[in-house]
């Protein structure tokens, strides 16, 4: 486990030495501050449409964040080092992983100054809709993270990572809609893969243990399977 | 310390590694020699867990590599040849991480580590710069510090003075001589005076076969039955050279002095200058006296006569040479092109595929001639 937290550490720092990390929280800055006065503009204290909006942003940023966890270090052949210290494969993966979550729940954390504002100019939001939208945040991040890591650990190349973990969330994304073209049986299993789906109930103050279960054991079996990626990797090295 | 046993590893088709054994002893420095491609890096790799051997055993410090995988690595201390650096972090920072993940847990300790070992390799002017803006020699020392930091008992150095300015390489030299008292490393490398000056024990491999393994002065005896005298005599090149020539048992007569410094051929093969000719002969036949007696029979004046053990480059050379000959000679062989199969570092491993054959030894002195100039071309 303290591998885990040293590795999950150093990634947290690698991020903030190069601009990148710079470049995408300010994005997430501006753009979810821009949601939020629109949606204060639009007398809606409730801050719904606002999470809504932000899940999209999600799509475009977390890939972002996630592209080079794995692909760079297979890249600059750092990751030969890696995986010859006394450091498991899962280890490696899982200190990463929350490398990259460290960063994310810092950048929802930082979004939490609008309610704060909200209050200081004399609002009263309904604060109980607000934290369970923000754990759906968290929970839904998780699962956009795990795709990112996996898709990282598929090549030595950033772009062509971030693409395929847009690529696969934005499948898992809008499944829920396509599925109802397909048939029955198909749709249903396809619709309950749908990571926004599951969602929508948070911000309306409704934390639904299933809801909280499917998206923990999603970004489990993702974080095992790219162990299974990275293992695999060896073999081709 | 370090067992290897029928090591066969295959990437797809290709043959890399055909049944590797050796051992390493606790105190020994085995050089790792063979040309690109030969399979250095591979077999290094398995060693350090990185890839997984098709077939084989290896063990490090009694564990096997790929059962007590992590008990192996603790002892285990790797440099690649490509030196991997997070080139974001500072050597002060990197060495700390690593010092983490290599199970140095105690903070004080590790950073008492940490700066014993940036002083051992003078990289203290440097700690704090980002790896990324540093010289190829400071990663190169930087890549030497992680791999001694926890004080593993096995080193694996691939090609670790490569980048170093001459100083430099002979500090890295002196230190990894001084580890190998209580340690047991392994060291690849081309720079074969490398191997001569600072290994006990040199295995050679070629495509993916070990083809010798000894010590470098056994093998400087051994492969240098063939005995070449030098000699120093005053006279016109062409009539020495024939008076050479006519001693029995001499295969090849030269003066390379002639041939590389002088334009005008006519005027050197009539003057009566000093020069010095190379002189090889058959396989265990002592030249000295007939030569000796040959030149000063012929009137000229002969000024020194000595024999030249044939530096490690020209046994490595040997060596190899013989068996490109045999698999030249083989029919049936086959080329594969690994193409994209095989990316990164490792296409340099990924030359061709050669149906399996025997190392047999020879010492005809014509067939040996034809095999230098193979390598020359």
């Amino acid at each position: 486990m303290r591998n885990v937290l040293t590795i999950a550490g150093k990634e947290l720092r690698s991020y903030f030495v190069s601009p990148v990390a710079y470049v995408i929280v300010a994005f997430w800055l501006v753009a979810t501050g821009f949601f939020f006065w629109f949606a204060v503009n639009s007398n809606d204290a409730s801050l719904r449409n606002v999470f809504g909006v932000i899940i999209v942003l999600l799509l475009l940023i977390s890939p972002a964040l996630t592209m080079r966890l794995l692909a760079e270090e297979s890249r600059t052949g750092t990751l030969e080092l890696l995986l010859t210290a006394p450091v498991q494969d899962w280890a490696v993966v899982l200190g990463k992983f929350l490398g990259a979550l460290g960063l994310y729940a810092t950048m929802i954390g930082l979004t939490l100054f609008y309610p704060i504002l909200l209050v200081l100019l004399g609002g009263n939001p309904d604060w109980g809709p607000i934290w369970s939208g923000y754990l759906g945040l968290l929970l839904l991040g998780m699962s956009f993270l795990a795709i990112g890591i996996f898709a990282s650990a598929l090549t030595s190349n950033q772009m062509v990572s971030a693409v395929i973990a847009f690529v696969l969330l934005l499948v898992l994304f809008i499944i829920g809609q396509v599925s109802s073209f397909l048939g029955e049986g198909v749709s249903g299993f396809l619709s309950k893969l749908a990571l926004s789906d599951r969602f929508d109930s948070f911000p309306r103050g409704v934390i639904d243990l299933k809801d909280v279960i499917f998206y923990l054991s999603f970004t489990a079996v993702m974080l095992f399977i790219t162990v299974q990626v990275v293992e695999a990797r060896r073999y081709r090295a | 310390m370090i067992e290897v046993e029928h090591l066969t590893k295959f990437y797809g088709p290709f043959h890399a590694l055909k049944d590797i054994n050796f051992k390493v002893e606790r105190g020994e420095i085995l050089g790792f020699l063979g040309p690109n491609g030969a399979g250095k890096t591979t077999t290094m790799r398995i060693i350090t867990g990185y890839i997984p051997a098709t077939s084989g055993t290896v063990r490090v410090a009694g564990f096997d590599v790929n059962d007590k995988s992590m008990d192996a690595r603790r002892h285990l201390g790797y440099l690649p040849e490509t030196v991997p650096l997070y080139t974001e972090l500072t050597p002060r920072e990197y060495l700390d991480f690593r010092g983490r993940i290599s199970g140095m847990h105690n903070t004080k300790d590790r950073r008492t580590r940490t700066s014993e070992i940036m002083d051992l390799l003078n990289l203290d002017d440097v700690a704090d710069k980002l790896i990324g803006s540093l010289s190829r020699g400071y990663r190169q020392r930087v890549g030497l510090a992680q791999a001694l930091l926890h004080n593993p008992d096995v080193l694996i150095l691939d090609e670790p003075t490569v980048g170093l300015d001459p100083v430099q390489i002979t500090e890295v030299r002196d230190l990894i001589r001084e580890l190998g008292r209580e340690r047991t490393i392994i060291l690849s490398t081309h720079l074969l005076p490398e191997v001569s000056m600072v290994c006990n024990r040199v295995v050679i491999i070629n495509r993916g076969r070990l083809v010798a393994q000894d010590t470098p002065i056994h093998l400087a005896e051994d492969a240098a039955n063939r005995k070449t005298v030098q000699l120093e005599v005053s006279g016109p090149s062409s009539d020495v050279l024939r008076v050479l020539r006519s001693v029995s048992g001499v295969t090849t007569a030269s003066a390379p002095e002639t041939a590389a410094n002088e334009g005008e051929a006519d005027a050197a093969s009539s003057d009566g200058l000093v020069r010095t000719y190379t002189v090889e002969g058959q396989t265990g036949m002592d030249l000295r006296a007939p030569l000796a007696s040959a030149v000063v029979g012929a009137g000229y004046d002969l000024l020194e006569l000595k024999t030249v053990q044939p530096s490690l480059e020209q046994i490595f050379i040997d060596v190899i040479s013989r068996e490109e000959e045999f698999a030249a000679e083989e029919p049936e062989e086959e080329d594969v092109d690994l193409g994209d199969e095989a990316d990164g570092p490792d296409a340099v491993d990924s030359a061709r595929v050669r149906t399996p054959r025997s190392a047999v030894r020879t010492s005809d002195p014509s067939e040996r001639i034809a095999t230098r100039k193979r390598v020359r071309r």
